[in-house]
């Protein structure tokens, strides 16, 4: 029962709290309550926006991470204090790493107690400091709107990432006072946005003289929606596209420039393309060690050009050639009007014939696989569904066989590879997309993680699909000590799983089974159709496969091993 | 240590000068960044400025170059910070200051004092056996100073780390 507030009693700092969320647009707050938490989950009595109950808290962050990433705005985590707030790390982790947009609201014990191991106190300030963009712990009512005002604009700008806002509960019990839009303070926090119109102007002549140029297309692409512009500049220059993990969608990998997803299990000739090319320009990449194992060795003679948002991803891994700070949108879009068209006629000759040369392909010759069934799912749903992913094979088979042509349309954990993330993260695309078709290809390991939240999207009737790719291993593991460690099996045999038709019944969630190569369309199909709900897509696929071609981690793309090797391979020297 | 070691290191040992903003938790971020990168802080100064919102902080570190550019955009990157910057030795004002108490026989007494002299060194306090030594300096000067004070065999040392001041016009 809900009752009534006086209306000439001042708004608790709570109430305030969550009036500045509504006045932002917030829709949805995934969370879990808890005592330090009340006044604030006491606030939400009444208001528009939505609570989504969770069942853990670390699959409300990747709800919200989901959420954020399908809409572009930041998904809002509500938690308790102490383990509330601990469980919330990973996800944060997860943002932080892939710069997404998210604020974390943590209940905590009151101001008196702080520092004095009161009951469910965690120092969550210190513990996230490192996979935050920004944190606060409030310690004054009236500082509210400010810090929430911060929190979004900080979280959703420049290079967006999670900010924390840790709240004592005397704090958010006490009357509020200030204005809802207060002034920002915000001195140190400068967002690049155009770019240097000389710098553009210098990365324009570069592209003078080459034969052979390639557009590496990352995550901050997605991130600016910078599509369209990248889209221009590829066919002004009639040049060929490759796209990192997270790049997929920023340019349709169905276009006759797109070589597909590059890296550790990229598609070979966009790996051969990164040898053969004589100038490359990552546009919103990071050249993190997916793509570039051994820097030294990375497209050893062309010439290096980057752009992104983030100065300090300038050098980090790559000395470029010409960069330029800013927007990869706006960047693009004036870039485009510098460079001359190039003739790369036999450039893209030389990669169409790589491309018929070493094509993608799997076998369903010993049973169904795993790319049998993605690809399956690619053909019924036509390449329109949001797809989410957890980390492992799966993922790596998802990204090269279910393309993506559009922005917001792929959800993975890219730079943290987090287990348990795609099926949480379908649950806040879902939300945040309501009418879009939303599949969340998980693998048998990381969906145990999180298959807790089958209650919360049961609940509330959300017609995504889960579709488990079951070998019942961990299986990228499993891979790398076949291929470099003598195949000694060790802490990878999933020995145990639950029978996941029977499990989704338990939650009320209609499951499908495929394991005949000959039912997987029609299941699918089947599967595809049932939107009275979620449900859970059962399919066993072969236990030992591997993924190819593969760039043994550490190495650069001349050492990618395309067909399963016969030799035995020496142990990576990178890390993971 | 053999010499060459000693320029290696020192050519490795780089001063960072940043104004940041005073809030609490800020100095955590920023010694954060430096130890993930594996920068040891030889020493560090947090001070206030002529406008109360902001505080000065003056790091000094060993490390290689690459990683010190890393360090300097990371810290730059976080929000409490307006600017972080490195200092070149020929291009700014640096000084330091130390105390030392020494020990101090009759019979040590006068070569004491004229190192004092020398380095222009100020006694604040002394007992029978003991003199405690204010020098203010560059870092060398009181490395120097150290250097041959400690055959009087120094009890206690502390030094404040070093403070620096761009000249003229640039700002620090």
């Amino acid at each position: 029962m809900t009752t009534k507030r006086s209306p000439d009693k001042p708004l608790t700092g709570a109430e305030v709290l969550i009036k500045c969320l509504e006045n932002y647009g917030v829709e949805y707050i995934f969370g879990l309550s808890g005592g330090a938490a009340i006044p604030i989950f006491d606030a939400l009595v009444g208001s528009k926006i939505k609570l989504i109950l969770v069942r853990h808290e670390q699959g409300a962050t990747h709800m919200a991470d989901g959420y954020a990433r399908a809409t572009g705005k930041p998904g809002v985590v509500l938690v308790t204090s102490g383990p509330g707030a601990t469980n919330t790390v990973t996800g944060i982790m997860t943002a932080h790493m892939d710069s997404v947009p998210m604020i974390v609201l943590t209940g905590q014990t009151i101001t008196g107690m702080l520092g004095k191991d009161a009951f469910q106190e965690a120092d969550i300030l210190g513990i996230s400091m490192p996979v935050v963009k920004h944190s606060y712990l409030v310690k004054n009512t009236n500082d509210i709107p400010r810090v929430i005002k911060e929190a979004f604009y900080i979280s959703n700008s420049g290079r967006p990432g999670p900010v924390l806002v840790d709240l004592p509960k005397d704090i958010t019990s006490a009357p509020c006072t200030a204005v809802l839009d207060p002034e920002m303070d915000l001195p140190g926090y400068i967002v690049p946005s155009k770019g240097n119109k000389n710098d553009i102007l210098k990365m324009a002549k570069m592209f003078k003289g080459a034969k052979k140029p390639l557009l590496l297309i990352g995550h901050g692409a997605v991130i600016s929606r910078a599509g369209k512009a990248i889209m221009e500049l590829a066919e002004k220059l009639n040049c060929p596209v490759t796209n990192t993990l997270l790049g997929k969608g920023a340019f349709p990998e169905t276009h006759r420039l797109s070589l597909g997803m590059l890296g550790m299990h990229g598609t070979a000739y966009a790996n051969k393309a990164l040898i053969l090319c004589d100038l490359i320009l990552s546009i919103g990449s990071r050249w993190d060690d997916r793509i570039n194992g051994n820097p030294a060795e990375f497209c050893i003679g062309a010439k290096k050009l980057h752009i992104d948002i983030d100065p300090a991803e300038m050098g980090k891994i790559i000395q470029p050639d010409a960069s330029v700070v800013g927007n990869a949108r706006l960047v693009v879009e004036e870039l485009v009007k510098h460079v001359e068209p190039i003739d790369t006629k036999e450039w893209l000759q030389e990669l169409n014939y790589l491309r018929k040369q070493f094509p993608l392909k799997y076998s369903c010759e010993n049973g169904v696989t795993a790319q049998q069934v993605i690809d399956a799912l690619y053909q019924v749903t036509k390449g329109k569904a949001i797809v989410t992913t957890d980390v492992g094979q799966h993922q790596m088979w998802a990204a090269q066989f279910y393309l993506t042509d559009q922005c917001d349309y792929w959800i993975t954990s890219g730079g943290a590879g987090t287990m348990g993330f795609g099926f949480p993260a379908a649950i806040g695309a879902q939300f945040g997309k309501p009418k879009d078709l939303v599949v969340a290809i998980v693998g048998d390991g990381g969906f145990q993680m999180t298959l807790y939240e089958l209650s919360t999207a049961a609940i509330h009737k959300l017609p995504l699909k889960v579709l488990i790719i079951d070998n019942k291993y961990l299986g990228m593991v499993r891979q790398w000590q076949e291929l470099f460690f003598d195949n000694r099996l060790s802490g990878v045999d999933l020995e145990g799983n639950p029978d996941f038709v029977k499990l989704a019944e338990a939650y009320g969630v209609k499951g499908f089974h495929i394991h005949k190569v000959d039912h997987v369309k029609e299941v699918l199909e089947e599967a595809m159709k049932y939107n009275a709900g979620p449900c859970v897509i059962h399919a066993e696929v072969i236990k030992e496969d591997n993924v190819f071609p593969m760039v043994p981690a550490g190495k650069s793309a001349y050492h990618m091993i395309i067909e399963p090797p016969k030799t035995k391979l020496e142990k990576p020297t990178g890390s993971t | 240590m053999n010499k060459a070691n000693s320029t290696e290191t020192k050519k490795n040992l780089h001063t960072i000068s940043l104004l940041v903003v005073n809030k609490p938790g800020v100095l955590v971020r920023i010694a954060l960044v430096f130890a993930r990168r594996g920068f040891n802080i030889d020493s560090l100064v947090v001070s206030p400025t002529v406008n109360p919102k902001f505080s000065r902080m003056t790091i000094t570190a060993t490390g290689d170059k690459a990683t010190l550019d890393q360090i300097i955009k990371q810290t730059s990157k976080l929000i409490d910070v307006q600017h972080a910057g490195e200092h070149k030795h020929e291009t700014a004002i640096e000084l330091e200051l130390a105390l030392f108490k020494v020990k101090c026989k009759p019979t040590s007494k006068a070569a004491i004092y004229k190192l004092i002299k020398r380095f222009s060194a100020q006694v604040l306090d002394f007992t029978e056996s003991s003199l405690i030594i204010q020098q203010t300096g560059t870092t060398e000067e009181i490395d120097e100073f150290e250097n041959l004070i400690k055959k009087y065999e120094i009890i206690e040392m502390i030094r404040t780390g070093k403070i620096v001041m761009a000249p003229g016009k640039e700002p620090t």
